[in-house]
């Protein structure tokens, strides 16, 4: 039972993804091609009420359901790591039109390719973990 | 209400219950990630034992495992309960233009069938565009250490350089597909 809210936040993810269309090739390559605002808005939207809040949780050092601070962890410092990487995923966000979120999403919508793409999601995981101590980061 | 679920979902709206889900998450004492999940899948596999990048307690993981789920079933339900019979989602007609100059006709559904369509399952350029897609996806969220959700709403929202960076690296990366590698795979 201690799961079941979790499992009802992602129920809510999923439809909010099919339902915005951020789970679409089309948009996807509609955002990259700058012609149309609105993945820009969804994003814009999420990242500006995300700003907000999350200065109101440090402002007033809120607490979550335990009871237990709301922490903020810092990401370590590098700019290789970020630019790079960000760089092979940005290639394969365009190539799939899907990130890791609307690739699941799409498989209950009912597109089955995409099992294939996030099988091949978890392989790209799996290389990088094996290749790690060889990567600049 | 059910009509307003069931049209199509403003950018203001769905960006709106995306931060939502962020919080949500937050004040359940768990940070938005999705991309965690594939490194999780990795240690649950047993990886742990042969890399040590998945040798960590994924048990701990397993509330991100069943947001999973739920976002499958999300999908599902907003298809089949929230979607409009032969509804076509309303694409820009300049990205129209340029898909059809790469080969891909106008949209039919959410999808094009070029790419997803199940009839392509026997297609094997289909399967190497969809599994290359899929690694650099996979490797690339984990090299910068996260998606999507990971940086560009939860990093952003907290105003992280890191995340900046990557989203800026996850725009070039997406740029050089779109115009550059494009031309080369498609049309």
């Amino acid at each position: 039972m201690k799961f079941l809210k979790y499992l009802l936040v992602g129920v809510v993810f999923g439809i909010v993804m099919t339902k915005s269309e951020a789970i679409s090739w089309y948009r996807i390559q509609e955002m990259f091609r700058f012609q149309d605002f609105h993945m820009y808005g969804i994003i814009g939207t999420a990242v500006t009420l995300g700003v907000i809040g999350v200065a109101l949780i440090k402002k007033f050092k809120m607490r979550d359901v335990q009871g237990n601070p709301i922490m903020f962890f810092p990401k370590n410092k590098s700019i290789a790591r970020y630019l790079i990487g960000g760089t092979v995923f940005g290639l394969g966000w365009a190539l799939s039109g899907a990130c890791p979120g609307p690739m699941v999403v799409n498989i209950g919508y009912g597109y089955f390719m995409f099992a294939v793409v996030f099988l091949f999601a978890i392989i790209g995981t799996y290389i990088y973990g094996a290749i790690k101590h060889r990567l600049p980061h | 209400m059910i009509d307003f679920l069931i049209q199509p979902w403003s950018w203001w709206f769905s960006g709106l219950v995306i931060s939502a889900v962020m919080f949500i998450l937050l004040f359940f004492g768990k940070s938005f990630g999705f991309s965690a999940n594939l490194r999780t899948i990795c240690a649950a596999s047993g990886a742990g034992k042969k890399v040590e990048f998945f040798n960590f307690d994924w048990k701990k993981q397993v509330w991100n495992l069943v947001f999973l789920i739920g976002a499958v079933l999300g999908g599902f339900i907003a298809a089949n309960f929230l979607t409009p019979e032969g509804y076509v989602p309303q694409i820009a007609e300049s990205t129209i233009t340029d898909l059809q100059a790469l080969g891909f006709s106008a949209p039919e559904s959410i999808q094009p069938g070029e790419l997803f369509s199940s009839s392509q399952a026997t297609d094997p350029k289909v399967w190497l565009i969809l599994a290359v897609g899929g690694l650099l996806v996979g490797f690339g969220a984990r090299y910068a250490g996260g998606c999507t959700s990971g940086h560009a709403i939860s990093g952003i929202s907290d105003l992280q350089i890191p995340s900046i960076i990557a989203v800026v690296g996850f725009f070039i990366g997406g740029l050089v597909m779109t115009f550059l590698i494009f031309p080369f795979i498609f049309g």
